[in-house]
């Protein structure tokens, strides 16, 4: 890792690790999990150039997934969160295989239209519990000897999957397979004419997001002790879309800050009642118009190193 | 036949193409704005919104009813359509259409939330006009007046439509504009102002379908985010840039929801979206749509 | 006075006020009220109830009795686990000893567990699931207002027994639209009527005249609407744009409240027939509430919602002074001991599984002839004595029920 992002990458450990004992654990295990969300999300769209408009269907199914496995089948924690992110994986590489043909506009909309079939399954389906989702999700005992209803043991074990799920990011961009989906995104007959199977890659790499998308639902879901249908509505696909961009598209930091401050921002508002998301489609519109690059983005351009 | 007398099936089909004929004016105005100028308008479904809304204001406020509304409304909206335009679109026509998918979605999020905070979420009330209630007695079921009236004002609408963008002089300006606009410009057409009303008549359109639906749905703020993504996947299987596709695939989906709403009523919502992934699959720039 | 005396006095004073604020924990009741305040059901509670609870406050008279009454509020969207962080920070951090309103099932269901897990209480006024008072009943949670089996026996017995004896059901395909129909459905039956036919629509549908095209076909007396909010007003105005009613079909409202009928207009709404267990216009204290509520909310008039937090946060208050303490179980088992008293609902009690048991009314809209003001909407057709208002306890599967 290069030397200001080495920095950054400490910094951001040192806050994460101090903060559950100045801020509300449960506020930033949520943040934490948008924020891995987010980071897979700009995998896709940072990195390869696909926006995808379905990414919902990856963090609810998984959620699905991690919360039936601990509560019916009565699976270990780690059992359960593994569960639900390959329960993503499978959904990724068949929708991916599926759509990855398309591109820029059509690619979002046929996105939209699996995540919204998958939307159909969770409403229909007896096991996901319709509207009242599935109720009383036990944390249970991570490996058999950390008790996760203790908040800090539960935060300390998010914030490992963060990190974890945020490296893999990184590594995932930093290296030839993260070359070769730039060449892709920056000029696709090229690369193939170079030997490329684009679409491999590409497909690769959405399956990737869907699968860290997955993580970050399967936790959710047992930080909430609940998974239900926002997590799968058309609506939440937005939400990530719009954190990310919020943050930066296409910058490594980006995801995670853009997806603190807009939890934060519900947070805070949700004292407001409907300002939430009047605010948030003003963060919007600012955003594309005067802030394109977002947060992290923006700060990376006045430092003038990519963050 | 199938499970149902033949007489109910022709009542459900005749809804369907009522139906359709409404979708199909209600993507018109997305599939202008796209099809003419490469902006994905999200805004769409909270300018349709507009519309209703503002027929109910000009009842409220200056007892002018429906038919005022049919003209007064998608100007009104259109207007407003035309300083979004001025003000912020323009500035992202050099940039991937994508950005215009977001600044828009962002636009429709602001102008729901605030008609939500000042007018709450249940709704309100607005008439039928006097001239078109009442019912057609057709035998195999009662059509009520109004929803004839629909479908012939729909049909009407898109069908001038397309012929006006499709078969005259200022429609051909309008796709060569869009395809070298400093070509056209060159020729003496001002290019920006005609961007920026070509813009403010498909927001127009989105308007006149709103005041079309305020007297069988309720005027309510969540009216145009409940069909946003249905209007979308409209126009996508119609194929973006084709005004006939649209309106084809408009028709189409009245039919075929109408046929889901008899056998499998709970999917009548989600059948749109299997059927755009299966047209996607197998033509990529949807039925009719010009480039992938 | 002598600085002895002071001392002294002051100690008193100190010792005397001491018990009060020692156990009511820091020395504040803080009342969380938690609903839906931008979408759906922002008009039948949203804002209205905060205002239904300060009043309540006020009422009480928290001032002069020495109790510091705090009230605080969010908006939960809808969203279970937007209501549940919510909840989660408010019982952990914020201090807030009772949460009230929670419409939307999902989310009562999940601060019902939470609040039982904290030993906090949990006062529900909005919410349908009869199931608060069945598989989910807690120690810590008392179900007001009104419940889904409430409405399908009042809305069903009643309309079977005054002739709708043949049913069609048009059914929003949600879990608690599920309920609604089944428990209607069985208590039509029961009645002696029968179900010709049922329907389920898509939640948040725009067009219903292909379902409305079914249900005539049905020849049914009554159109049940199993559905809430957007989906039964839109089912109603395009009912009427297809003759619904003056062919003879009747509608009835399953889950409908005031300001639906608001939304609507006495036109389009005429004739339907629905429960609810508060009216406005019901009785001079009522409408005196009512006067005093539109005033602080926009003129909008309470519905039953509102009228249930009011009368639950009064109950609760009543329950602290009796027991000097906020402790989440202890306070609801008191209130469970204690039968309630207030201007909405009169004289009542809470049974054992947290049921909270009033009478409930049968209402028929007006047409607009004979409404002499906006919102004077309802002529009531039918009162549901308590006794027979709700689910018998036995019927529950409610674990703290001893069999």
């Amino acid at each position: 890792m290069s030397g200001p992002l080495r920095l950054a990458f400490a910094a951001m450990v040192v806050l994460l690790v101090a903060a559950p004992f100045v801020v509300y654990p449960v506020f930033l295990m949520k943040a934490l999990c948008f924020a891995l969300f987010a980071c897979a999300f700009n995998l896709l769209i940072g990195y390869v150039g696909l926006l995808s408009f379905g990414h919902a269907a990856f963090l609810g199914g998984a959620g699905y997934g991690s919360a039936h496995a601990a509560k019916v089948w009565g699976f270990p924690p780690e059992a359960a969160i593994l569960f639900g992110t390959l329960v993503a994986t499978l959904l990724g590489a068949v929708i991916g295989a599926l759509t990855i043909r398309s591109r820029g506009i059509y690619f979002a909309n046929v996105t939209l239209a699996f995540a919204q079939m998958i939307f159909f399954f969770a409403v229909q389906a007896k096991f996901t519990g319709g509207e009242d989702g599935i109720q009383a999700v036990p944390r249970g005992t991570l490996l058999g000897v950390l008790d996760l209803r203790q908040p800090y043991v539960m935060y300390f074990t998010v914030l490992v999957i963060f990190l974890a799920g945020f490296l893999i990011v990184y590594r995932a961009i930093h290296s030839p397979f993260g070359q070769v989906l730039k060449a892709i995104r920056e000029n696709e007959p090229r690369a193939v004419s170079l030997g490329y199977r684009a679409e491999h890659y590409k497909l690769i790499a959405f399956v990737l997001s869907a699968t860290l998308s997955g993580l970050a639902g399967a936790t959710k879901a047992l930080v909430f002790q609940l998974a239900s249908l926002t997590d799968v509505h058309w609506t939440m696909s937005g939400e990530v879309v719009l954190m990310t961009l919020l943050g930066g598209l296409g910058t490594v930091f980006g995801p995670v800050v853009g997806a603190f401050i807009m939890i934060g921002l519900e947070n805070y508002l949700a004292q407001l009642g409907a300002w939430v998301t009047i605010v948030q489609g003003a963060i919007f519109v600012v955003c594309v118009l005067t802030f394109r690059r977002g947060v992290v983005g923006e700060l990376g351009r006045a430092l003038r190193t990519p963050l | 036949m199938l499970g149902i007398p033949t007489q109910a099936l022709f009542g459900q089909l005749l809804i369907g193409l009522i139906n359709g004929a409404f979708y199909a004016l209600l993507s018109l105005g997305l599939s202008v704005i796209f099809g003419l100028l490469n902006i994905i308008n999200f805004a769409h479904g909270a300018q349709y919104m507009m519309g209703a809304f503002v027929a109910y204001f000009l009842l409220q406020w200056a007892g002018l009813g429906y038919w005022w509304a049919l003209l007064l409304a998608p100007l009104v909206v259109g207007l407003v359509g035309i300083l979004l335009e001025r003000a912020m679109l323009r500035w992202l026509y050099q940039l991937d259409h994508l950005y215009g998918l977001l600044l828009t979605f962002g636009l429709a999020l602001v102008i729901e939330g605030v008609f939500r905070n000042e007018f709450g979420s249940s709704g309100l009330p607005y008439g039928i006009p006097p001239q078109l209630t009442g019912s057609y007695n057709l035998g195999f079921m009662f059509l009520p007046v109004y929803r004839a009236w629909v479908v012939v004002f729909s049909l009407v609408v898109c069908l001038a439509t397309w012929y006006v963008v499709e078969r005259t002089k200022l429609g051909a300006y309008l796709r060569a504009a869009t395809e070298n606009p400093a070509l056209v410009q060159a020729f003496g057409i001002n290019v920006p102002r005609m961007i920026t009303l070509t813009y403010g008549f498909g927001v127009g359109l989105a308007a006149l379908a709103g005041v079309l639906a305020a007297p069988i749905y309720q005027v309510n703020p969540l009216m145009g985010a409940n069909m946003i993504i249905v209007v979308f996947a409209v126009v996508v299987i119609g194929g973006m840039g084709s005004i006939m596709g649209s309106i084809v695939t408009g028709f189409a989906l009245g039919v075929v929801e109408g046929f889901t709403k008899v056998f499998y009523p709970e999917a009548s919502n989600t059948v749109i979206f299997v059927i755009m992934a299966l047209v996607l699959l197998v033509r990529p720039a949807g039925l009719f749509g010009r480039t992938a | 006075m002598t600085i002895a005396r002071i001392v002294v006095l002051t100690t008193v004073a100190a010792l005397m006020a001491a018990p009060v604020s020692a156990q009511i924990s820091d020395g504040v009741v803080k009342i969380g009220v938690l609903n839906d305040q931008s979408s759906l059901y922002a008009d039948l509670a949203g804002q209205g109830s905060v205002v239904a609870a300060r009043m309540a406050v006020e009422d009480f008279g928290a001032d002069k009795k020495g109790l510091k009454v705090e009230i605080v509020s969010a908006d939960h969207q809808n969203k279970p686990d937007v209501g549940s962080q919510i909840a989660r920070q408010w019982f952990d951090t914020d201090k807030v000893d009772v949460i009230v309103d929670v419409p939307n099932s999902g989310v009562a269901l999940a601060i019902n567990q939470i609040a039982r897990d904290k030993g906090k209480a949990l006062l529900v006024s909005g919410a349908a699931t009869a199931d608060l008072t069945g598989k989910a009943c807690s120690p810590n949670t008392i179900h007001w207002t009104y419940d889904t089996w409430a409405l399908a026996n009042g809305t069903g017995n009643a309309i079977v027994k005054t002739g709708g004896d043949s049913w069609f059901f048009l059914t929003a395909d949600y879990a608690f639209g599920h309920a609604l129909e089944r428990d209607t459905e069985a208590v039509v039956i029961k009645a002696g009527g029968k179900v010709l036919g049922k329907v389920r629509h898509p939640l948040n549908n725009q067009d219903f005249s292909s379902f409305l095209l079914q249900a005539q076909a049905s020849k049914a007396k009554i159109i049940g609407l199993a559905n809430a909010g957007g989906d039964t007003t839109n089912a109603i105005k395009q009912g009427a744009e297809f003759g619904i009613v003056k062919g003879g079909q009747n509608f009835a409202g399953l889950l409908v409240f005031v300001t639906d009928v608001h939304a609507l207009g006495l036109p389009v709404a005429q004739g339907l027939i629905l429960t609810e267990t508060f009216y406005w216009d019901q009785n001079d204290r009522s409408r005196a509430f009512a006067k005093r509520f539109a005033e602080r909310d926009r003129g909008i008039h309470p519905t039953m919602i509102h009228a249930g937090v009011y009368s639950a946060v009064t109950h609760y208050l009543k329950a602290i002074e009796a027991l000097k303490g906020d402790d989440g179980t202890r306070v609801i088992a008191k209130m469970k001991e204690t039968p309630t008293d207030d201007p909405l609902f009169g004289k009542g009690t809470i049974r054992a599984d947290g049921r909270k048991i009033h009478p409930a009314y049968l209402f028929e809209v007006k047409k607009p002839s004979e409404s002499k003001a906006p919102w004077d909407y309802y002529n009531l057709r039918a009162t549901i004595p308590a006794d027979q208002a709700f689910r018998p306890i036995d019927q529950g599967d409610c674990p703290l029920v001893k069999k």
